[in-house]
């Protein structure tokens, strides 16, 4: 390791951000920062039933209709389907809807007051039918909302056999149940975008995104137009965290249908209420463990019952679920395992994409129900983790063996001595024993987290990335990867500097931009630096090749060779380009059917400390400190990696203890900034984060995936943390004030 | 547009006297990125909830979504687009740069004018003091540790005074 370090230049020194300049000067432009000719305002008028037939529309007075467009599911020239994994969701519901919030018809005029008064004089008559809000209604089918039994999706994973277990006399079993709640992305740049469209040019648009061929893909269906007819730019993006995954085909759509009637360019940018209600939320989650042990400690059976809400359409529940099931049963080695999962339909607008993806729920609950066994056997949680923690040549619950060099145990003792933890559990326990008010704790999560697609994903994606290199030896790279804000340009400029041997300066990352870049697949999953990073090396080092194989470049090269030889290159050949599409690194195989193999091409492993205070009279709940321990291969670039792990963090402090979705009849009620709470400056603990740094060798320069990690552990450590200051184990999140409240205030009378 | 009335005012705006006419309805973060196509503020919730639309009005940080436009007449503004000058940028702006303060960079102007404010009255604030002066901005991105940071590092480089950061904290450290 030591060795590749010095090799390399540019890969792991913490280089400048590359479109750093831009955003601290004002000169980033964001879409709602774009204004074209002409252009008008669009507006959404959405259901206010959770489920219903639509009986009548209605333009009510004192609103000058002949001047504004109109937009219904009539006037959709293609499918009216949201083309994603299914075609189940409409972009303007004509018959049926299905939930709070669904669009039904689009508005637009030069005056964007004149449109929002207009958007409230659209009177839409629902005859109501039945809806279902709960996981447990939805799975009793209490009404069918959703295809033959509610049900999205369901996986089944079987390792061993759980149920020989259960009669055993030398296991103690122990059951345990455990909720997550749904939690706003709450990206400050609230989803928009720009569209242009006419029958001559076809249709362009311009967005707020993580995945600009999600949203190509869906336009060509929408428009029934040929690819090359649909062109999608990536704005600069004011966050994303998996909130602009699917929801900009949804918005990208309304904007060109307008844009298309009309004839004029249209711009849709959505208030906070808007967004907050109306976008897709993390999948809140219901989980059930039974676990058998056997006295010494050893796990011997994991049956795990993980149902995810995915609201009222499919969108991307079946993939969600998919990464919340793989990581059910966590860095441990069991020899039985089933886990059951399900996503299933409720009339809540649907929920999506969050960074995570699935994991943080299960793995919420897996933590809490780990804590709970160590406590029924009498060991302390540490103790009862290192005895269970998979090791380099065992199997995870879908059978894939861990090749990686792993060392759960070596990370644990790290965090441990990083917070203090020993010392403190052991204060802890003695100070609250006294009459104060303020109650402190300490507890821990150990998690790990796939990077990249699910299984057979990146197989079925087949991502493509390309490298130009002008005729003054620029690099240009092209993928459709979206920088927003975790750092893309700037690592993949990093890694093609580091291929080709050149100066990080070099190197351009072209804007995601359909017409002109590959489809290298969606901004998601951890899957932009490994996988990604892993393409934009080998088609860097592509160009190199072609230099070197037209006898224009030597083995070992300056800076002007390298000029010289693409100068030259160019003026006799044209372009110089080179491309590179994802293979599947060696023995990576995965079983769709059975749900079984190499789930992951790599996992970043990692523990979590958190210690928290707990006030007894205003039963505040507070993250006093927090340390973060993990390994993730080789750490390309320090400070974006280590911002990655602090803003994961602290979404992660949010989703425990403050972020609460509050709903009424399938709405949320409060979609505001100031009644759904996200962590302030003063909520968040000092951060200190810790890399172990294992290379991966099919990872660029020995990278593995980061990004979605961070959002992993908190939940559960802090609530581990909560249970040692109050001595309750909580088993749901969001842990609210009112909840400490009903708990404690009723131990104390 | 729709023949109304429009308001007229004249201010300083970024160190230059400025005029603008726009409807009088309109609030300075409508007039400023409307009017006066100055997109550098932005803005989150325009309910005052979230501090991205901070600018300075005199000095003091205002939320621009709040304020309307009219009530800039005879004043100063000064927006994210005024911090830099001919020598170069603002060392609020280098540091905001250097520590990995901007990620997705969607709140840091209104992050760098509340920060700015606070420095012009104390030019060497504790972690509390910065914490509590930025408690009314928003980040979902950063989890707000590497902009306190460069908080810090600014005032530090204001002073004229050399200050460590760990390695993790600052873009080319080596
Ligand atoms: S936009 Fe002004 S406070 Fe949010
Ligand atoms: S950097 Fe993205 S919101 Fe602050």
């Amino acid at each position: 390791m030591s060795e590749a370090r010095q090799q390399s230049s540019i890969v792991g020194r913490p280089v400048p951000r590359k479109e750093g300049r831009a955003k601290v000067t004002g000169a980033a432009r964001y879409v709602d920062d774009l204004t074209l000719p002409g252009m008008i305002y669009g507006a959404t008028v959405r259901s206010t039933v959770a489920r219903g037939r639509i009986k009548n529309i209605t333009f009510g007075e004192g609103v000058p209709w002949d001047e504004l467009t109109v937009v219904t599911a009539r006037d959709i020239p293609g499918a009216n389907a949201v083309a994603l994994i299914l075609l189940d969701q409409p972009y303007l519901a004509s018959e049926f809807v299905n939930h709070p919030e669904e669009p039904i018809v689009l508005l637009a005029h030069p005056d964007k007051h004149l449109v929002e008064r207009a958007r409230r004089a659209v009177l839409v008559e629902i005859e109501p039918l039945p809806p279902v809000f709960t996981i447990e209604e939805s799975a009793a089918k209490k009404e069918i909302v959703w295809g033959e039994d509610n049900t999205f999706k369901s996986y089944l994973v079987e390792k061993g056999n759980v149920d020989e277990v259960w009669s055993r006399d030398d296991v103690l079993i122990v059951e345990g149940e455990y909720r997550t709640g749904a939690q706003e992305q709450l990206y400050i740049e609230t989803n928009g975008v720009v569209a242009v469209a006419n029958a001559d040019e076809g249709v362009t648009v311009w967005g707020s995104m993580q995945c600009p061929y999600y949203v190509h893909k869906a336009l060509i269906k929408l428009f029934d137009l040929p690819e090359e007819k649909i062109r999608v730019i990536q704005t600069e993006t004011g966050g994303g965290f998996g909130g602009k995954e699917e929801y900009p085909s949804m918005i990208a759509g309304h904007a060109a249908l307008l844009a298309w009637k009309s004839g004029q360019p249209v711009k849709i940018i959505y208030d906070r209420a808007e967004d907050m209600a109306a976008t897709t939320k993390r999948h809140p989650s219901l989980t059930r463990h039974r676990t058998a042990v056997t006295r010494d400690g050893k796990l011997a059976a994991q049956e795990i019952e993980f149902t995810v809400d995915g609201g009222a359409y499919a969108t991307l529940s079946a993939v969600v679920l998919s990464r919340g099931t793989i990581h059910a049963a966590g860095p441990y080695y069991c020899p039985n395992v089933r886990i059951n999962a399900r996503a299933v339909a409720t009339n809540a607008p649907p929920h999506g994409a969050f960074r995570g993806f699935g994991a943080p729920q299960s793995i919420f609950a897996l933590e809490r129900q780990m804590d709970k066994v160590a406590r029924a056997l009498d060991l302390s949680a540490e103790e009862f983790r290192r005895r269970n923690f998979i090791r380099e040549g065992e199997t995870t619950a879908t059978e894939q063996i861990i090749r990686e060099k792993v060392d759960m145990a070596g990370l644990l003792a790290r965090a441990f001595e990083l917070s203090g933890y020993e010392e403190k559990r052991g204060r802890f326990a003695r100070e609250n024993a006294g009459r104060g008010k303020v109650k402190r704790g300490i507890g821990f999560a150990t998690f790990m987290h796939g990077a990249g697609f699910t299984g057979s994903g990146e197989v079925f994606l087949q991502s493509i990335v390309g490298c130009e290199a002008s005729s003054d030896g620029r690099v240009h790279i092209l993928a459709a990867s979206t920088e927003i804000g975790q750092g893309t340009n700037t690592i993949f400029a990093q890694i093609a500097a580091e291929a080709l041997k050149l100066d990080y300066d070099m190197v351009e990352v072209s804007r995601p931009d359909t017409a002109s870049v590959p489809n290298s697949g969606p901004t998601v999953a951890s899957r932009t630096c490994m996988i990604v990073g892993k393409l934009v090396e080998s088609a860097a080092l592509g160009l190199r090749q072609t230099l070197q194989g037209a006898g224009l470049l030597a083995e070992v090269y300056t800076a002007d060779e390298w000029r010289e030889a693409c100068r030259r290159h160019t003026e006799r050949h044209g372009a110089l380009k080179s491309f590179s599409q994802y293979k599947a690194p060696p023995d990576v195989v995965w079983d769709d059917g059975k749900y079984r193999g190499d789930a992951y091409g790599a996992f970043a492993w990692a523990v979590y400390v958190a210690e928290v205070s707990v006030d007894l009279v205003t039963y505040d709940a507070r993250v006093e400190d927090f340390v973060a321990v993990q390994e993730v291969g080789r750490v390309i670039h320090p400070v974006l990696a280590a911002g990655q792990i602090e803003g994961g963090v602290a979404q992660g402090v949010g989703y425990a203890l403050y972020e609460r979705v509050a709903w009424r009849e399938g709405r949320m009620a409060n979609s505001q900034m100031t009644n759904y709470i996200m962590p302030t400056a003063l909520d968040v603990p000092p951060i200190r984060v810790h890399f172990e740094e294992t290379p991966y060798p099919y990872g660029p320069a020995g990278a593995k995936g980061i990004g979605e990690l961070p959002m992993d552990g908190p939940a559960p450590a802090i609530l581990s943390a909560v249970e040692q200051a109050t001595g309750v184990a909580f088993t749901h999140i969001p842990l609210m004030p009112e909840d400490l409240m009903k708990e404690l205030g009723d131990a104390r009378d | 547009m729709n023949g109304k009335q429009k308001a007229h005012i004249e201010f300083t705006l970024n160190g230059e006297r400025a005029e603008v006419a726009f409807a009088p309805h309109k609030t300075l973060l409508e007039v400023l990125r409307e009017d006066l196509s100055l997109t550098g503020t932005k803005h989150g919730c325009e309910l005052g909830e979230c501090g991205t639309c901070a600018v300075l009005l005199d000095g003091r940080s205002v939320l621009s979504c709040l304020v309307l436009g009219l009530d800039a007449e005879g004043r100063s503004v000064q927006t994210v687009e005024g911090l830099a000058d001919a020598a170069g940028l603002h060392p609020l702006q280098e540091t905001f740069a250097d520590t990995g303060a901007a990620q997705c960079g969607y709140c840091t102007p209104g992050f760098l004018l509340v920060a700015k404010e606070l420095l012009a009255h104390n030019d060497n604030p504790s972690r509390e003091e910065i914490k509590e002066a930025l408690s009314g901005n928003l980040c979902r991105c950063t989890g707000y540790i590497k902009i306190y940071e460069a908080v810090e590092l600014a005032a530090a480089r204001m002073r004229g005074e050399e200050m460590e950061l760990p390695r993790e904290a600052v873009y080319g450290l080596e």
